[in-house]
């Protein structure tokens, strides 16, 4: 199983599933983080967390605690 | 008589789509700040220009209507309590998809809704064309074309709300999956109490298990059956199912409304991005950022214009102007004393403050309207979340050092409400300006100038918050706010002077106001315990120098015993520093002059060198070093504890902040006296293995477990209340 937190920078990959529950699950799902949305990997903080990706057309920065609950495959 | 309708229209949209801009639009200067009942999200209001019967409210910036965060439940409070008579619905048409998501649920809530497209100008730069009749069409209420920074549609967009006000709401046209639709129904069924046009709102919630419907609701249906079914057939959360139903409606109708330009074109905010948030450029320039901020505002320009207002304007100006005033009026020694030395001290106190910060305060949102704010927090995030804080509080931290006030002021950028109430605790530890001379007077007096005085005082200053951060998170006060880091980095954009004018006045204005009273009222009462007292028997005013027959002498004489375990009592003289530690309330510096005069001395210099011998024959340098400590601990001057008062805007936050900081403040000083006096051969004792114990506790709330908790930390039945 692949998460969002091992996708290297510049790799697109879709949403395949949402793991875990509760607010941190809803407030990722309201930013357009759901099923099958394509996301693209943009850049890592300098400090090496959080990573910033680019999803429905904008841009959204994550830490990689919370994007290791995103299961992902490569598009 | 013609009957005059009041309307209410309320101002629903996601962060950074330009709502604010919108809402200037509309009401111009028509507008009244305040907050939310009981919570320190800001609440504006405003009659909409040209027809004063119409009042505007502006909601906080929102992305969805969960329960999860204060802005979504405040905003969906105020939406179903109050029941404003049309919505409108603003949103980023650079960023529709996700935008549209909150518009979907508004549209459930039964109450008229006009979508404002904002931001078209720049839809049409990129190329891209939205089709308004096939989004309305889609969506099921009005859209209407608007540009907030140029004005453009905006009238119209009120005007069409105005006119939507209590018309009959047309009915939902969205679809959900056919199993959850039916879901809805079936439940929709139940609610015999609700109003037609609210019942898929409130069958929407019960599916989802949202935790606080139930304030709105005087029975609750058994849904359990349908949230099982569903929860089979999809192999999730129900609350998850909806979630992702909207995204895929919206996705849907953004095929046939929105034709995209199929080669994207690098915007310019995805160049500046690319060097600001760079790897490797990232931290160097947002150090440079940071000095920039600090060197203008706190060390030139602020200093300046500070340093102008407290000894110039109310130091050789407007004392001598007063004093000559009441003195050719023959006024008598009190009243003088009371307008002098209470009054426009108290005053001079509260305007000092505000040049610096209103020059900070340009800064702030400068970077938070352009963009920059939110690479500040996605850039520190990694060191500060550790301890419980956001990556913006480094700014409020910053301008701390510089002075706690405008630095409290500052900690107005943070959303997380937690975050922000943790940063505004803990400003005032790191040892500001006016701290410098209380360092300054220990090291010369105790420790041979040791430029390790100064460090150490950082250093306690550093642990205390990092250490105050890590122990509050884990307290059941602030474990209830489950703010994960998802945030949306907004695109850069230069933002419009007017805007940046009118937020920090805004800002300006409401610290002279809000904290401007307790300031001066505590100026005032201090200023009466300074200056009268017992001479001789008799209750009469005091001269400069009687201070130590003052009433504040009495009452440090009284409440000396409580410093003993700090060991400012040696040689009967505890009281003097106790005097010394209230008149640094008015301001920190206070204290070595006060120093001067309880010891003889008429002027003692900024390092107070003249008392540095008494100091020494009094205290031991063990004590002295707690003294400091307690002094960079305790809770701040009178003017950075308005800044507290208006920044918690509750009195209860207010006084567990004071009472926080000043009980840390008394067990550092404690610890630091009973345990160096052990260490440097003081022999051992009770004071000794109480301290002993006090470490033990601070190290086991330092260490034990965190537990995250699921619920939002707010008192739900107040809060419905006091919306109502």
């Amino acid at each position: 199983m692949k998460t969002l937190k091992e996708v290297s920078c510049g790799e697109t990959v879709t949403v395949e599933k949402l793991w875990g529950e509760g607010p941190v699950k809803r407030r990722i799902m309201d930013m357009g983080i759901t099923k099958g949305v394509s996301v693209y990997v943009r850049k890592v903080a300098p400090l090496g967390d959080p990573v910033e990706v680019t999803v429905r057309g904008y841009e959204l920065s994550l830490r990689k605690a919370d994007a290791a609950m995103i299961q992902v495959s490569a598009e | 008589m013609v009957m005059r309708m009041t309307v209410k229209i309320a101002l629903a949209g996601n962060p950074n789509c330009g709502k604010t801009t919108l809402f200037n639009g509309l009401t111009g200067s028509n507008q009244f700040v305040g907050n939310w009942p009981g919570v320190t999200v800001e609440k504006k209001e405003g009659k909409l220009r040209g027809n004063h019967d119409v009042t505007v409210v502006d909601l906080p910036g929102i992305y969805s209507l969960s329960p999860y965060t204060l802005e979504e439940v405040v905003a969906r409070n105020f939406l179903i309590n109050e029941s404003p008579d049309a919505i409108i619905n603003i949103v980023d048409g650079t960023n529709i998809e996700r935008n549209l998501y909150l518009s979907t649920q508004l549209i459930e809530l039964g109450i008229p809704v006009i979508i404002a497209v904002n931001m078209m100008d720049l839809v049409n730069k990129n190329g891209d064309k939205i089709s308004m009749e096939k989004l309305s069409a889609a969506l099921g209420c009005e859209v209407v074309e608007i540009s907030a920074l140029k004005g453009t549609g905006i009238q119209q967009a009120a005007d069409r709300a105005v006119a939507a006000a209590g018309k009959k709401v047309r009915p939902v046209v969205h679809k959900f999956d056919t199993e959850v639709e039916k879901a809805i129904t079936s439940v929709s069924a139940m609610l015999k109490d609700v109003p037609e046009e609210q019942k898929r709102f409130f069958a929407v919630k019960l599916l989802e298990q949202d935790s606080r419907i139930r304030e709105h609701m005087s029975s609750l249906p058994d849904v359990s059956r349908e949230i099982g079914h569903l929860e089979e057939i999809f192999e999730d959360d129900t609350e998850s199912i909806i979630t992702n139903e909207r995204y895929v409606y919206i996705a849907s109708i953004i095929k046939d409304c929105v034709v995209k330009n199929k080669k994207r074109t690098v915007t310019t905010s995805d160049r500046i991005d690319k060097v600001v948030t760079n790897r490797w450029l990232a931290l160097p320039i947002f150090a440079l950022v940071m000095f920039l901020i600090y060197y203008v505002s706190v060390t030139t320009v602020g200093g300046f214009l500070t340093d102008w207002t407290n000894d110039v304007l109310f130091g050789e100006i407007i004392p001598p102007a007063v004093e000559n005033l009441l003195e050719s009026m023959g006024c008598a020694d009190w009243l003088q004393g009371l307008i002098l030395d209470g009054i426009v001290a108290g005053v001079g106190a509260v305007l000092g403050f505000v040049p610096q910060m209103l020059v900070l305060f340009i800064f702030l949102a400068f970077l938070e309207s352009c963009g920059y704010m939110a690479r500040v927090a996605f850039i520190m995030d990694r060191i500060f979340r550790k301890f419980g804080l956001s990556g913006k509080s480094f700014i409020p931290i910053l301008i701390g050092t510089g002075c706690g006030v405008p630095g409290i002021m500052a900690s107005r950028t943070i959303e997380n409400d937690r975050d922000r109430k943790m940063t505004i605790m803990t400003t005032t530890f790191i040892p500001c300006g006016a701290k410098l001379p209380i360092i300054a007077l220990i090291a010369g007096a105790f420790f041979n100038h040791s430029g390790a005085v100064a460090w150490g005082a950082w250093m306690i200053g550093i642990a205390a918050i990092v250490s105050s951060g890590i122990i509050l998170k884990k307290t059941k006060m602030f474990a209830g706010d489950p703010a994960p880091f998802v945030m949306e980095l907004p695109a850069y954009h230069m933002p419009a002077a007017g805007a940046v004018l009118r937020s920090m006045w805004e800002r300006g204005w409401s610290f002279i106001k809000k904290a401007g009273t307790i300031i001066l009222l505590s100026t005032i009462v201090l200023w009466f315990f300074m200056s009268f007292g017992w001479i001789e028997d008799s209750f009469s005013m005091l001269e400069a120098d009687q201070l130590d027959s003052s009433i504040l002498a009495k009452i440090g004489g009284a409440a000396a015993w409580i410093f003993t375990p700090l060991g400012w009592t040696q040689a009967g003289e505890g009281w003097k520093m106790a005097v010394a530690v209230v008149t640094g309330l008015i301001a920190k510096e206070n204290v070595v002059a006060t120093f001067g005069m309880l010891f003889g001395f008429a002027e003692v210099a900024e390092d107070g060198i003249e008392v540095w011998g008494s100091l020494a024959a009094v205290m031991t340098p063990v004590a002295a070093f707690g003294f400091l400590a307690f002094n960079l601990l305790c809770a701040p001057c009178f003017a950075a504890m308005g800044a507290i008062k208006r920044e918690m805007n509750h009195i209860g936050w207010f006084w567990f902040a004071i009472g926080y900081q000043t009980l840390l403040a008394y067990v550092t000083a404690m610890c630091i006296y009973q345990l160096g006096t052990f260490f440097t051969g003081g022999g051992f004792g009770v004071g000794t293995v109480v301290a002993v114990l006090l470490v033990i506790g601070f190290l086991y709330l330092l260490f034990r477990p965190y537990q995250a908790t699921d619920s939002l930390n707010m008192d739900g039945g107040r809060l419905a209340k006091a919306v109502k």
